[in-house]
């Protein structure tokens, strides 16, 4: 059991439950949704603050006595495994067969699969890669009525029926419990190098990452610190090489540190963080509003940040994007999600009718 | 249809965006899938989002189902009208109405015919990745709506991999966003699940999509094998070695053939054809294309060409993507098949297919997407021979369940539709099928919007176990309760 986890048990005042397996799992959110007491799913605990605050919490539901890598079928390039398996662990069994999930989450030590799916945290490798939603291919669900479900299936290619791990992905455990997910993988890297470029000033930022992105290259990853652009290259020595020439006239490049890769993870400190939206050809504009940051090439940004928050999301939002607010309960932690929140709301009714599974955490009191 | 209800659509749409007359109506009687043939009560063809909300709103009150409509080449009926309901037929909603090549987003309606998309930012090196067969005639509504995957999908992803946002009129006629030009927008991912849905939760109107930069460098090697099984092994070789190309794709000698008598490819005369394709950096592909064409080699492969210029890469390419319809050249009738198995249980598939095959007497061409399992058999068969066209079904549909049976999916591209809807309880317990049906109820509680597709019995929503109480679809005679 994680500390955060008995930390959040006691201030929510909330009963720890580890079920060990699907039907328990079932069975305990039927009883507490047939009892009126709310549940909050868990993994290692790691993002228990994320969203607003529960309007009610009594049950917190581990998930990390289900940690089993059920199949990994490394000639078909899919593993099936179940929520409560941290990262790291996954990771270091599918690298066995030279293998890996290509994302590159926070906390990976401690961060489950349930949690990094629930919380749509992809890292800097969806630039390459594409993000979770891309990468999942089946899962399966505990509804809050003790309904087992299962979607999608263990084939890369399938479009039989509605696409629920996309649904569920982000979702914040708030439609049901995700017990198990299949994922498409990909071949560890052959090589790898990350390149750094010192930048003068925010245009100079925007110059070298749109030059970076409109060039024929092909980064695993692109990221903006203060004063730096990172790229990490991957693939054969030659085709590495290649692009690192091309680069080279970019800006004054250095051989950067594989570390500059936690420098998004270092930034999390007790000021209040949060997590901005952009599109690519603002990131250096967007990141100007911060003093410690680092913005992927996507678009997706994290900061520390002391001042307005209602002021930065309005800015954010004018220009299209969005901000997300971590550890902050003086502010709702998402902003609008538009027209569409009557149809999350109705999305929501059908599958949690009685607000069971993390009540008032997501989008627009869900 | 009620004439006041056609008065209604005629005030909305003028003259010339209403069909009513039944030698008109036939033309949309079926879409690429032509054995399932429904006339509808009427067709629309509206050109703004304002109509498509109007007319649903007409339908939302009437209590007409309706079936949205793009370039009908959807090949499992999901176009295929309903009986008593309309066709919304968005082709004249064909804007492209943004490009924005700083931030690769392109906006579109939903009657851009995908190789058009391409066409408008080709010229900046841009290009559109999902590129179904059909791409030159195909509508990206019609992709959103069938997450068409495509010979590249297996490095570029599929539809929904590329849609990032989408405007969508709901089957009550409101209006509603998701997603947009950036990522992650906050609350759940509709667009995620609205993209395959087949046409049963709505219509996009206007369409969000991602643009790729195009490589630097793309080659196309063409491997000939005795046998596909021997193509398949080099495949896993291939898959073993770390590499993931943009596309590899396979066919057997009697679609080679077709090919050949279609399009005069030059194919290699063999056994199991395998098309290799590499792009990236140039230094990259260099690297990589050298041992693809050892692995090749070590699999048995007798002779290798590499396509030397553009014009032979699109001539490789034309063969394959002309596979389908050229089965017309070796056969009366053909049923295109679109299963997927784990990669892997490839040989034994084809062992199996094989022996179906001598047991039917019944010819079977197989063109792959073998990097991703994804196989489309096409049974050939005679439709003037008395029970040839069942024994054709009956041994298309006992491959699905043999992908099944391997832990695949009974369709990696073409969609259930009306096609495949009763094959969904094989592979989905009940339980699976109910839950995906929770999101239908939110998007359409009346089963106005395709009401018929996808899932084999329809879940009547918000019914409470143990009473009874009729929904007004039963007594509108639209829905059966089983």
């Amino acid at each position: 059991m994680s500390r955060a986890v008995l930390t959040a048990a006691e201030r929510f005042g909330a009963a720890i439950v580890e079920p060990a397996d699907e039907k328990e799992t079932a069975a305990i959110l039927r009883n507490a949704n047939e009892t009126g007491q709310a549940v909050i799913p868990t993994g290692g605990g790691t993002k228990l603050d994320w969203g607003n605050p529960p309007r009610k919490a009594d049950i917190l539901l581990s998930m990390r006595r289900q940690s089993r890598i059920i199949e990994h079928a490394w000639a078909d390039l899919t593993v099936t495994v179940e929520a409560g398996c941290t990262i790291a662990e996954l990771q270091r069994t599918l690298a066995e067969h030279g293998q890996r999930l290509a994302i590159d989450p926070l906390w990976p030590e401690r961060a489950t699969i349930g949690g990094i799916l629930s919380t749509n945290d992809s890292g800097a490798l969806r630039l390459g890669y594409g993000s979770l939603r891309d990468l999942i291919i089946g899962i399966t669900l505990a509804l809050p009525d003790g309904t087992i479900a299962s979607s999608g299936g263990k084939v890369v290619k399938n479009v039989a029926g509605y696409d629920l791990p996309k649904l569920a992905t982000g979702s914040l455990g708030t439609l049901g419990v995700i017990t198990r997910a299949v994922f498409r993988l990909h071949p560890l890297p052959r090589n790898t190098k990350t390149l750094t470029i010192a930048v003068d000033d925010a245009v100079s930022m925007q110059r070298v990452v749109s030059a970076i992105l409109g060039a024929q290259l092909a980064p695993a990853a692109v990221q903006v610190r203060q004063g730096n652009v990172d790229i990490l290259l991957e693939g054969t020595l030659d085709g590495i090489a290649a692009q690192e020439s091309a680069i080279d006239k970019f800006g004054n490049v250095r051989e950067g540190s594989a570390a500059v890769w936690n420098a998004r993870e270092e930034l999390w400190h007790d000021t209040p963080m949060v997590k901005f939206t952009t599109l690519p050809a603002r990131i250096a504009a967007a990141s100007a509003s911060f003093s410690r940051f680092v913005t992927q090439a996507t678009g997706i940004g994290y900061a520390q940040f002391d001042g307005d928050l209602q002021a930065l999301r309005t800015a954010m939002e004018k220009d299209g994007g969005s901000l997300m607010i971590f550890g902050n309960t003086a502010i709702d932690a998402w902003g609008s999600p538009g027209d569409a929140l009557p149809l999350m709301r109705a999305v929501k009714e059908q599958f949690d009718p009685k607000g069971t599974l993390n009540p008032g955490r997501f989008v627009g009191g869900i | 249809m009620n004439p006041r209800t056609l008065e209604d659509l005629r005030g909305i749409l003028g003259p010339h965006g209403l069909i009513s007359s039944s030698e008109e109506l036939r033309t949309y009687e079926c879409d690429g899938l032509t054995n399932f043939r429904v006339i509808p009560s009427a067709v629309v063809l509206p050109d703004s989002t304002e109509q498509v909300q109007a007319v649903v709103r007409v339908c939302h009150r009437e209590r007409i189902p309706f079936v949205a409509r793009g370039s009908g080449t959807g090949l499992s009926g999901g176009a295929l009208p309903v009986a008593g309901g309309i066709v919304i037929s968005l082709a004249r909603m064909r804007r492209i109405l943004e490009v924005d090549l700083p931030n690769a987003r392109v906006v579109v309606e939903p009657g851009v015919i995908n190789l058009d998309v391409t066409g408008r930012v080709a010229s900046a090196n841009f290009f559109y990745a999902p590129d179904p067969s059909s791409q030159s005639v195909c509508s990206i509504g019609g992709n959103v709506a069938e997450n068409s995957g495509g010979a590249h999908c297996l490095k570029y992803g599929f539809t929904t991999t590329h849609v990032l946002g989408l405007e969508v009129v709901l089957p009550d006629g409101s209006l509603v966003h998701f997603g947009g030009k950036t990522l992650d927008a906050p609350g759940y991912d509709l667009a995620g699940v609205f993209v395959g849905s087949e046409g049963t939760l709505g219509i996009a109107t206007k369409i969000t999509l991602r643009i790729v930069k195009r490589p630097e460098c793309v080659r196309t090697l063409l491997a000939a094998f005795h046998s596909p099984t021997e193509a398949g092994a080099a495949v896993s070789g291939i898959i073993a070695a770390g590499m993931l190309p943009a596309a590899i794709e396979m066919m057997d000698n009697l679609a080679i053939q077709a090919a050949e008598a279609a399009v005069h490819a030059n194919y290699p005369d063999c056994g199991g054809l395998l098309l290799v394709e590499l792009d990236g950096p140039l230094a990259e592909v260099d690297a990589l294309m050298a041992q693809v064409d050892e692995i090749c080699r070590q699999h048995g492969a007798w002779e290798i060409r590499v396509a030397q210029s553009e014009a032979e890469r699109a001539l490789v390419w034309k063969g394959r993507k002309a596979a389908f319809a050229a089965m017309g050249r070796i056969s009366p009738n053909y049923i295109v098949q679109d299963g997927v198995i784990p990669r892997t249980s490839l040989p034994q598939i084809l062992s199996e297919i094989d022996q179906l095959s001598a047991q039917t007497g019944l010819r079977v061409a197989n063109v792959f997407h073998a990097g991703d399992g994804n196989l489309h058999p096409l049974v050939l068969y005679d439709r003037r021979i008395e029970g040839q066209e069942k024994a054709a079904e009956r041994l298309s549909e006992r491959i699905l369940e043999l992908c099944i049976e391997k832990g695949g999916s009974i369709t990696g591209e073409h969609g259930v539709g009306e096609e495949k809807k009763h094959m969904m309880s094989k592979m989905f317990a009940e339980p699976d099928l109910d839950t995906m049906q929770r999101v239908r109820c939110a998007f359409d509680p009346l089963h106005l919007s395709n009401p018929t597709k996808v899932f084999p019995r329809t879940r009547l929503c918000g019914e409470k176990p143990g009473e009874y109480v009729p929904h007004p679809l039963e007594i509108a005679g639209v829905a059966e309760r089983f």
